[in-house]
């Protein structure tokens, strides 16, 4: 998954976990980088049209931002699904993040033809626990 | 979490090998369905061909992959589990002459796409793996090449069918 789609991701969760615009601070913590890492992409999102951002409030993905931050969050979950459910990985959630950078969405896409996801993915994603909710329940 | 597309241990190399092994079981289970469920008029030489051609050609590859899993101490996926979802999921209605050839197209950009991200992440990483990094560099050159080949060969005949 490219940064840009990452970021957008962890803004999208954010925004969900704060209840109103993410705080730079907040990004920075989620995603392991520096507040000035995050507002250098944030100016880029913005620039693009997928992101506002407030002086002092924070960042807010918009329509057209929240679909890509839609479609990076069911790819995630397609791979904490595939390792999980194919590969029996039990720090699902650790690798997943690990290895998102990685993998493509249209790897992602591939891995999605054998693993079984639920109708209303990404809907049900767990944001307090960073975890598909089903995943959670097989625990 | 890191936004850097970098390998950073032999764990997570292995783990990334294993997604590639299974990639390619996939590649190679949906030929073999694909070649069992193309209906009789849609046959011909050439997609038998190619479809066998592409399942021998993952098979190869996924035994590469084996070899650096083992070298890694860390388990291969076994063939059968993934065949076995496969079919579970596989829909057959996609099975005509151009959906076929659609669906190599994409295992095999995918996988490309794949290896291509995989080595620039083990490129990107300065981490002393378990294993020699230039014989796993080489591997993976290799294996993306062949897929790059995969691609054009099932082009080619997309090319012709048009």
């Amino acid at each position: 998954m490219n940064t840009a789609d990452q970021y957008l991701k962890a803004i999208y969760l954010v925004e969900q976990l704060e209840d109103g615009p993410a705080s730079t601070g907040a990004l920075a913590d989620r995603l392991g980088v520096s507040p000035a890492s995050v507002n250098e992409m944030i100016g880029k999102l913005q620039e693009r049209g997928l992101v506002e951002h407030e002086k002092y409030k924070g960042a807010e993905v918009t329509p057209e931002g929240k679909v890509l931050a839609e479609e990076a969050l069911q790819n995630y979950c397609i791979l904490e699904r595939f390792l999980a459910n194919v590969l029996d990985v039990e720090d699902y959630r650790g690798e997943a993040r690990q290895m998102e950078p990685v993998i493509d969405d249209t790897v992602a896409e591939r891995l999605d033809m054998i693993i079984d996801r639920e109708p209303d993915c990404p809907d049900c994603f767990d944001v307090e626990n960073d975890a598909c909710t089903y995943l959670e329940g097989d625990d | 979490m890191s936004v850097t597309a970098r390998v950073e241990s032999d764990g997570q190399l292995a783990r990334l090998l294993q997604v590639g092994a299974v990639l390619e079981e996939v590649v190679e289970a949906r030929a073999h369905r694909h070649y069992r469920s193309l209906p009789e008029g849609e046959r011909d030489e050439r997609i038998e061909s190619l479809l066998e051609e592409a399942a021998e050609e993952s098979a190869a590859h996924r035994e590469r992959i084996d070899e650096l899993l083992d070298a890694l101490d860390a388990d291969p996926i076994a063939f059968e589990q993934i065949e076995a979802l496969v079919t579970e999921q596989y829909s057959e209605a996609d099975t005509d002459f151009d959906g076929v050839l659609y669906d190599q197209l994409n295992g095999e950009e995918t996988a490309y796409k794949f290896y291509a991200d995989l080595i620039e992440a083990v490129e990107a990483s300065e981490t002393d793996f378990s294993i020699d990094r230039e014989p796993l560099l080489e591997t993976l050159r290799e294996i993306k090449a062949a897929e790059a080949e995969g691609v054009e060969a099932v082009a080619k005949l997309m090319e012709e069918r048009a």
